[in-house]
């Protein structure tokens, strides 16, 4: 299959993006592509044009912003051009240091090809349920730069996924970077399953943890996958982690909250149960290897 | 149309394309660049990968518009003044292919592998063949051609002494 014919847009700013943007009817943005090419050339989608960021400089690259960024909490932090691609994300080891949990999530997506040209940004703004990136973002309290026609707005990441491939990003607007806190001294897994090699994960769980004296867990923060329309977090797995000594059996018992106030969907992968029940072995793998006791 | 311009296989190419054209078909229908096949048309399969500035990619999901401007190498450059790339000659050598349609793409993603990782394990391989599908499931002796084109000969059994698929 091939796409429907569309015009093709390649501007060199995001101002010249916008303007672009702010004159089309139909237009869908192009980032790496490796979700949005499947869509068009499966028909899925036939827009009149397709404004591409490839030849955006200022989207790409990773940026220490210390903690002089708006991210809340005050502490450092680092940003991440939405045009960066995985492999460049997966090769910093500024992020595999202080982002740990990105670190793992982004070595599981698609596979090296699709990771040398998909982008952190199309992941998020395309906004898939079963993204591998969009639970970790919630997980490290990521927030969202947007650029529109009236210039930045930073949207928390509990505020920009919206729906089934739903964000708070305008048809007016991009999504130019993301910032994530820096997470110094967090243990961090990412458990995605799946039933063949580099497929979409029918579930995965996101966790990082802070051990208080190396022992105990002070803080949890787990987001799910493809549990619901978006992105979600286990706030009473979070709650029930706190000053637990991470034993198998304890972390067992409150990972059994990991499906509570999900909406997981039923489809050839497995039905809504299944994936209920896959949530919580995911979660307690997930929470055991963030702790440094994987199974 | 769109005016692209950029480097195929060491040599410089330009063209009026629509926008909706796809690498692999401007390669095939256009350059003739038929070594590089279309296998399941969705990005899954890789039998289409080639290079794009030095990094793998399946280009069955690249736009041609997208490579204005860039080095493209397809299995067909792989090979320089008439000698085999190691990966090519390893897979001669070690008969990693049975019918043969995935090996273009094969060859093309274990270069990519090999020029970041020049020493991976048998696991290394695998996993970093991962976005390369093989129909006739002849997955053990890809990997035994990867492990000696790397010089790192491991101890994967040949397919006749397990007789399953990888």
């Amino acid at each position: 299959m091939i796409p429907t014919a569309f015009d093709y847009a390649r501007p060199t700013s995001v101002d010249e993006a916008l303007r672009l943007l702010a004159q089309a009817d139909d237009a869908k943005v192009l980032a790496g592509g490796q979700s949005l090419l499947p869509v068009l050339r499966m028909r899925l989608n036939a827009p009149d044009l397709v404004v591409d960021l490839g030849r955006i400089d200022s989207l790409r690259g990773i940026r220490d912003i210390g903690g002089g960024g708006a991210v809340a909490g005050g502490g450092g932090a680092i940003e991440i051009g939405a045009m960066t691609p995985y492999h460049e994300i997966l090769a910093s080891d500024e992020i595999r240091q202080e982002l740990t949990l990105l670190h793992h999530a982004v070595a599981e997506v698609g596979d090296p090809q699709i990771r040398h040209r998909g982008t952190l940004g199309g992941s998020l703004a395309h906004a898939d349920p079963a993204g591998d990136c969009g639970a970790v973002a919630l997980a490290l309290e990521a927030e969202m730069v947007i650029a529109g026609p009236s210039g930045e707005r930073v949207v928390p990441a509990a505020d920009f996924f919206q729906d089934l491939f739903t964000t708070a990003v305008g048809d007016d607007e991009l999504l130019v970077a993301i910032r994530f806190p820096v997470h110094p001294g967090w243990g961090a897994g990412y458990q995605k399953f799946v039933r063949t090699a580099q497929q979409w994960p029918v579930v995965a769980v996101g966790a990082c943890v802070h051990l208080a004296d190396g022992k105990t867990i002070s803080e949890a923060r787990i987001g799910l996958t493809n549990m619901g329309p978006t992105p979600l977090r286990a706030r009473a797995v979070e709650e029930a982690l706190a000053g637990v000594t991470p034993t198998p059996e304890a972390v067992g018992a409150a990972c059994a909250a990991a499906a509570d106030g999900t909406s997981p969907p039923s489809d050839l992968n497995g039905d809504a149960d299944y994936r209920r029940h896959l949530a919580t072995v995911l979660a307690r793998r997930a929470v055991l290897a963030a702790a440094g006791h994987p199974q | 149309m769109t005016r692209i311009e950029l480097t195929v296989d060491g040599a410089k190419v330009s063209d009026d394309v629509e926008p909706r054209l796809l690498l692999v078909q401007y390669l095939r229908e256009r350059l003739g660049k038929t070594g590089t096949v279309i296998g399941c048309d969705t990005a899954s399969c890789g039998a289409c990968t080639v290079h794009l500035d030095g990094h793998s990619v399946k280009s069955c999901n690249v736009l041609a518009v997208q490579a204005d401007g860039a080095e493209v190498t397809t299995v067909e450059g792989l090979a320089t003044d008439g000698a085999l790339h190691p990966v090519q000659e390893a897979f001669h050598e070690y008969h990693a292919l049975q019918c043969g349609f995935c090996t273009p793409g094969m060859i093309m993603q274990a270069a990519d592998l090999l020029a970041e990782n020049p020493a991976p394990t048998e696991e290394q391989i695998r996993q970093g063949l991962e976005g390369n599908l093989c129909r006739c499931t002849g997955y053990h002796n890809i990997v035994r051609a990867v492990q000696h084109a790397a010089g790192t000969p491991g101890t994967t059994a040949a397919p006749a002494a397990d007789g399953g698929a990888a």
